[in-house]
């Protein structure tokens, strides 16, 4: 009972990590407007690109950065595509995502099914001694803590800063932001290259970190679960924290599961992540009204920033 | 402040033959990237693009293999293309599909050893019939709960593929199939009958072709389809003129979870007589691009899904002759929309230089 309370806290923790990574970096997208659905694809690139970086360096901390550093790359096509050229949003994600996916399949190729080294865990004094609570909290790498201090953070940012004002004020309504002398195109590129970076710096800590192998296809959807978390939130960043956590919790179900013995198909519990998005859509979507109410108004919308 | 050296202004009235610009410029974009992708992976250009454009094409059977693969993308694209211009974006055509696959397997599993000729037209029916109930579970949770369709439908697709996954490796798994994840073969009368009495193309081709007719008179002919349409570009207007929103959700999904339901009944009872744990290539995303570079008008997205096609059966070739990883397919499909987005710029908007109009404005 024990090592089984210990792995459904360390590994609800190790799942939830990249989601909430991922999902810090489409909220910022989000809240300036823009709907990015390529996460798929730069998670995916990411986690390629972080795998082939371990096995050149063998540094985590390269590895992660190189990550973050492809999805900024596609990022950068995302955004040229749907500022510069005003491309519908919703294509052009999807157009970008099947790129990132087709590309990361590519250059995984050498790499199928190859493992490296997990990440040096980073035990915090004290509170890892405490029995159950502690090697399940409190005995992981050091991203894993790092991502709930970084939603305060944001949570911050967006309330109380005037980066988080702008970026607010552009999602609102972008003609009234560029009447008052915003950059619309400037803050939602950069929104948009934050975003294409926390994605691919959750691939790369799902390929290096958490699974530390590499196999086509890994990302299995979470990034579209990581877009699902956003809408789930309403776009606040609280929820964000709780949602990630509870669909961490989701992911691992399967495994739970099965080590307590119950007889149910397998493939009926990895379907659970998915049937649990699409109820928790559902049931936070019913009240339209204040969906509305906090969706940034301008979501999805194209603007033409020339004129 | 940041000011971009042009400007961009919406063209209004009609496009014409410039249109047909963004295609061109997204074809020759993605035979350039396809030189990129094959070099990287050892193959010379003049290679690669024989590979992938010109040896789908150079013989009988290999163009009875595009045949194949238009089939499938042409029906669905067909379909989703109707949705898109309401702005209904399913993108679950993939699950869709799957759902109809087993549908359609359904009959030629139970009745194992039936003869009769109404085999595949039932299979059809109830294919096209388990592809809409999987659509309508995001219909009816659009329209009741206001959930956003295109995370349902995707999610969906994930879900059916494990649905797919548990049937054929127990319910419907052959029981004298040594344990292999796969259904018993179906009897002869649930088999498409092949075109030409050669390679494997099949009737799905001309079902496709007549769902391209279908298609073009219901957007272009139908009140509903005009309805529809009005509802995508303008929806104060569609809802002022009291065309409801729910209709257009309900009928957007239910023909696309048709057709890609009827489109994997034609791969189970095509190429693959029977069910497998790998029914599409990824069709219905493939599909969605076909809709896109089509321009979402029924005539474009026929040479679109030739294209897509021929890419298709290029990869296939490629990876069979020269070991070229499939991805490079993929990575193509992106290539492949993506520019067609950029370059419908150039078609939907005037794009002049701010310095040539401050200097018509000083003459």
């Amino acid at each position: 009972m024990g090592t089984m309370l210990v792995f459904l806290l360390s590994g609800t923790l190790l799942a939830a990590t990249p989601l909430l990574l991922a999902a810090m970096g489409e909220l910022i997208v989000e809240r300036s407007g823009i709907l990015n659905l390529s996460i798929e694809g730069m998670m995916a690139l990411g986690a390629v690109v972080g795998f082939a970086t371990i096995m050149a360096t063998g540094s985590h901390w390269l590895a992660l950065g190189a990550g973050g550093l492809a999805g900024v790359a596609l990022s950068v096509l995302f955004a040229g595509v749907v500022l510069l050229a005003l491309g519908n949003q919703v294509a052009t994600g999807i157009a970008v995502g099947i790129l990132g996916l087709g590309l990361s399949g590519l250059i995984g190729k050498p790499y199928e099914g190859m493992t490296v080294a997990p990440m040096k865990r980073m035990p915090i004094p004290v509170l890892s001694e405490i029995p159950i609570i502690g090697p399940g909290l409190f005995n992981h790498s050091l991203l894993v803590y790092l991502a709930p201090l970084l939603a305060v953070g944001l949570w911050w940012m967006l309330r109380s800063t005037r980066v988080g004002l702008v970026i607010r004020a552009v999602g609102e309504s972008p003609e009234s932001a560029h009447a008052i002398g915003y950059s619309v195109l400037m803050t939602r590129f950069l929104a948009i290259m934050t975003g294409g970076f926390m994605a691919g710096l959750a691939g790369a800590f799902i390929a290096t970190v958490s699974a530390t192998l590499w196999s086509d296809g890994m990302i299995a959807g979470r990034g579209w679960i990581v877009v699902a978390l956003v809408v789930f939130a309403t776009w606040r960043v609280d929820r964000l924290v709780i949602g990630a956590y509870l669909f961490g919790l989701a992911t691992i179900a399967e495994l739970l599961v099965q080590g307590a013995g119950i007889r149910v198909p397998s493939q009926l519990l990895t379907s659970i992540p998915y049937i649990a998005t699409i109820v928790a859509i559902s049931i936070l979507s019913m009240d339209g009204r204040k969906m509305r109410l906090n969706a940034p108004a301008s979501l999805g919308r194209t603007y033409n920033s020339t004129a | 402040m940041m000011r971009l050296p042009w400007i961009v202004e919406p063209r209004i009235g009609r496009t014409g033959p410039r249109a047909l610009l963004a295609p061109l410029i997204a074809v020759a974009t993605t035979i350039l990237a396809a030189v990129v992708l094959m070099s990287s992976q050892g193959v010379a250009p003049s290679r690669a693009i024989w590979q992938l454009y010109i040896a789908p094409l150079s013989s009988l059977y290999n163009l009875s293999e595009v045949l194949l693969k238009m089939a499938p993308l042409l029906i669905i694209a067909q379909a989703l293309a109707i949705g898109f211009r309401a702005k209904v974006w399913n993108i679950g055509a993939e699950g869709q599909l799957l759902l109809g696959a087993i549908g359609g397997s359904l009959l030629p599993l139970w009745f194992n050893d039936s003869v009769n000729p109404m085999m595949l037209p039932a299979m059809a029916l109830c294919g096209m019939l388990f592809g809409i109930g999987w659509a309508a579970l995001a219909a009816f949770l659009r329209t009741r709960f206001n959930a956003n369709e295109i995370l349902v439908t995707l999610m969906l697709n994930s879900i059916a593929l494990q649905l797919l996954y548990y049937l054929v490796s127990g319910p419907l798994r052959d029981p004298y199939g040594f344990n292999f994840p796969q259904s018993a073969l179906f009897p002869q009368v649930a088999m498409l009958p092949s075109l030409f009495g050669m390679g494997r193309a099949n009737v799905s081709i001309i079902v496709a072709l007549l769902a391209t007719v279908a298609a073009w008179i219901f957007v272009e002919r139908s009140m509903t389809g005009y309805k529809l349409q009005v509802g995508g570009v303008a929806p104060d207007a569609a809802r002022y003129a009291g065309f409801r929103e729910k209709r257009a959700v309900w009928l957007s999904l239910c023909i696309g979870g048709a057709a890609a339901g009827l489109a994997g009944v034609f791969e189970v009872a095509g190429p693959l007589g029977q069910l497998q744990r790998v029914v599409s290539p990824g069709y219905g995303f493939a599909a969605i691009i076909v809709a896109f570079l089509g321009g979402l008008n029924a005539i474009g997205i026929l040479f679109a899904a030739f294209f897509m096609a021929v890419i298709y059966v290029g990869g296939d070739m490629a990876q069979a002759s020269a070991g070229v990883p499939y991805a490079v397919n993929t990575s193509l499909q992106g290539v492949l929309l993506v520019s067609y987005i950029a370059a419908r710029l150039f078609v939907d908007y005037r794009v002049r230089w701010r310095r040539d109009i401050t200097q018509q404005g000083a003459n």
